[in-house]
């Protein structure tokens, strides 16, 4: 591009410099955490050592109090099981309806995906709230049960946006193709569709994953001591007293998220390159 | 000879077929969600409304005083059945149950209604005098009023407490509290500007920066891409932690702030557990959902419009705010409203780092829920908060089409 005046250039540096003061903003706070989760200090804060980069300033202190607490290893197991079992009922359930949502016979196709999607945009608080009153109804507060079965319905959403976008791209010629060639029809699945549909379906159980591992309110409103997670120990750390060890669990959440990020952009990649 | 009668119906019955076969599969998470999701909802709309205590623990109270004047405290028929009433219902431990609710509507009804519970065993008729005797507020009409009033086992009157109104105690219309008492619909008015003010930021920054990774090549936006989608994954208490440590008195940004002399040791700047906390933190929170949906709409126009427009001698800025920004309109209306819709709801950010001013409606209903145990209440603001979400749901999908919604 050509710059003509030096006000024009100006112009154009001065946007620059406002996209990266943006950018700044958008990935500083959560790269800080990093740094202070190795804080030799009980501080929130960059001490006089730690930006003097001197080894006394930098500790695994806080990574070994996460390590050594049973509390903190019980709700991150807890965290896992919970999430586990959500991804498989949120992955199947979805993957089965975004099958049917994506072909044109399916009736009412709009009304039962704003159904479908409503996990979504209806309030965390007020999913959290409705849950209280009717799980406990039914004897499932304070459940693993009622916690993995809330937790699956609020990631299903994902799975059926993720799938249902993955079979709008899906050549159905192929399958027609491979019919004509004499495939059985375990073949085609297994050789033809599977290939095509599988990273919409394993991005969208990672984002099912991801709810449910993130998710706090629902399990404060329904969930027992048995049941807590590692979001609510958090939550709770946050609120009465914030320990640095906090901080370092922080941290292994950011390792969570940047291993999603890499994972989905490949999955992204190999679905391009197949297209 | 081809006969298309049958024709016609071996192709119906088919496509039948195919519409059934193509249901089934959606079928059992439509079940599973009903199940697990829209009923919890549904049941706590139904909350909002409900009001069995008072006809079903007072029965015989709620029909003898039906033709009270209202005027003065009702006659010793009234009385009498109140005791009826009471004795049965302490004999089922609901006495607690009823007092909450009459306590819902009238602060200091709890006591009062207490007091005659654990005299039961002594009163001997006449009531009307020992009752009004044990506690003033038997004397008075407010109560009576209530009982009157609440006699169907279906209420409005955790809407008209949602809304900052209350039953005129004289001719039982609903009327508005003095404005210094509304503290509902502020605090909702409270959430649309804070929502409102998120959304404002989150397109001011997210805009130019949307369009700077659309206008790059590849190589380098999908590398500025990752710094958008890295927050984007990050657990939502994991950033506002982040923010917490660096917002607070004590925290990064005001030591910051000294070493670089802004401010001094003494004055250190409130951010964190305010409404600024809130603010920034959800605006970081939000910012790539802002960013994405413009992305990719930019992504989609060519180069070639604003090259031919500069070509017919329009000044670039001219050009831009002409030619290119009305063709973004689709993602600007996507970001805005997606962004809008999530921060009305917004709870956990403002619980963490909002402090007293940083609170939003879902905070509130919260405390409802668990601290004031006014379910109905809690409830009925829970309805509200859902119509107005709702709406902006049905406008989002009118104008955007919840199909676009992409990860």
């Amino acid at each position: 591009m050509h710059y003509y005046s030096h006000s024009q250039r100006l112009a154009r540096y001065s946007y620059l410099f406002f996209c990266g003061v943006v950018f700044l903003f958008l990935i500083l706070p959560i790269l800080i955490i990093i740094p202070l989760s190795f804080n030799v200090e009980p501080y929130f804060t960059f001490t006089e050592k730690m930006l003097s980069f001197d080894p006394d300033g930098y500790s695994l202190r806080w990574y070994q109090d996460l390590f050594s607490s049973e509390e903190w290893i019980r709700t991150i197991k807890n965290s896992f099981f919970i999430a586990f079992f959500a991804t498989i009922i949120a992955t199947s359930l979805g993957t089965l309806a975004a099958l049917g949502l994506s072909q044109s016979y399916m009736p009412y196709s709009k009304t039962i995906m704003s159904i479908l999607i409503s996990p979504l945009i209806v309030p965390i608080i007020i999913s959290a709230v409705g849950m209280f009153f009717f799980y406990a109804k039914l004897g499932l507060t304070n459940t693993f049960l009622g916690a993995i079965l809330a937790h699956a319905v609020l990631g299903t959403p994902f799975v059926v946006i993720t799938v249902t976008a993955a079979l709008s791209n899906f050549d159905y010629d192929l399958i027609k193709a491979g019919k004509s060639l004499g495939a059985s029809a375990y073949t085609i699945f297994t050789k033809i569709t599977m290939p095509l549909v599988l990273p919409g379906v394993i991005s969208g159980a990672l984002f099912a994953f991801i709810t449910s591992f993130d998710e706090v309110v629902v399990i404060l409103f329904i969930g027992g001591f048995e049941q807590k997670t590692v979001t609510v120990q958090m939550w709770s750390g946050i609120r009465e007293q914030i320990s640095p060890t906090i901080l370092a669990v922080a941290t292994m959440f950011f390792l969570v998220s940047v291993f999603m990020l890499v994972t989905l952009e490949l999955l992204r990649r190999r679905s391009e390159k197949l297209r | 000879m081809l006969d298309t009668v049958t024709l016609k119906k071996d192709l119906q019955r088919s496509e039948k077929k195919l519409k059934i076969r193509a249901f089934l599969l959606v079928l059992p998470l439509l079940v599973f969600v009903c199940f697990t999701f829209l009923t919890p909802v549904f049941s706590l709309m139904f909350q909002s409304v409900e009001n069995s205590e008072i006809p079903t623990l007072l029965p015989n109270t709620v029909q003898e005083i039906a033709d009270w004047s209202g005027q003065e405290a009702p006659s010793e028929a009234v009385f009498a059945a109140l005791i009826t009433d009471l004795t049965a219902a302490k004999k089922q431990n609901q006495i607690g149950k009823l007092a909450r609710r009459i306590n819902y509507n009238l602060s200091g009804a709890r006591s009062a209604l207490k007091k005659v519970a654990r005299r039961l065993d002594q009163l001997t008729p006449p009531y009307k005098e020992k009752v009004i005797k044990l506690n003033k507020k038997w004397g008075d009409v407010k109560i009576w009023r209530i009982i009157q009033r609440e006699n169907s086992v279906i209420t409005s009157s955790y809407y008209v407490a949602a809304m900052d109104m209350q039953y005129n105690i004289k001719t039982d219309d609903v009327e508005f509290k003095s404005e210094d008492e509304r503290i509902y619909l502020s605090l909702f008015v409270k959430t649309l500007l804070i929502s409102l003010a998120v959304t404002l930021l989150c397109l001011m920054l997210g805009y130019p920066v949307a369009y700077l990774l659309a206008e790059l090549p590849l190589k380098y936006s999908n590398l500025l891409m990752i710094l958008v989608l890295l927050p984007f994954w990050s657990s939502l208490l994991v950033r506002t932690t982040s923010w917490i440590v660096i917002l607070q008195s004590q925290g990064v940004l005001n030591d910051l702030f000294i070493f670089f002399g802004i401010t001094e040791e003494g004055d250190r700047i409130r951010m964190a557990y305010n409404m600024t906390g809130t603010i920034i933190a959800m605006t970081h929170i939000l910012l790539p959902f802002t960013i994405l949906p413009l992305y990719s709409v930019m992504k989609g126009i060519p180069k070639s419009y604003m090259q031919a427009a500069s070509s017919l001698g329009g000044r670039w800025l001219y050009s831009f705010v002409r030619v290119y920004m009305p063709q973004t309109i689709p993602g600007i209306s996507a970001g805005a409203l997606l962004v809008f819709i999530l921060s009305i709801g917004y709870y956990i950010t403002p619980a963490l780092i909002g402090g007293q001013s940083g609170q939003l409606i879902s905070n509130l209903i919260a405390y409802h829920i668990q601290q004031s145990l006014n379910w109905g209440l809690g409830a009925a603001l829970s309805t509200l908060l859902l119509a107005s979400i709702l709406l902006l749901y049905w406008i989002y999908n009118k104008m955007v089409g919840i199909d676009k919604l992409k990860f």
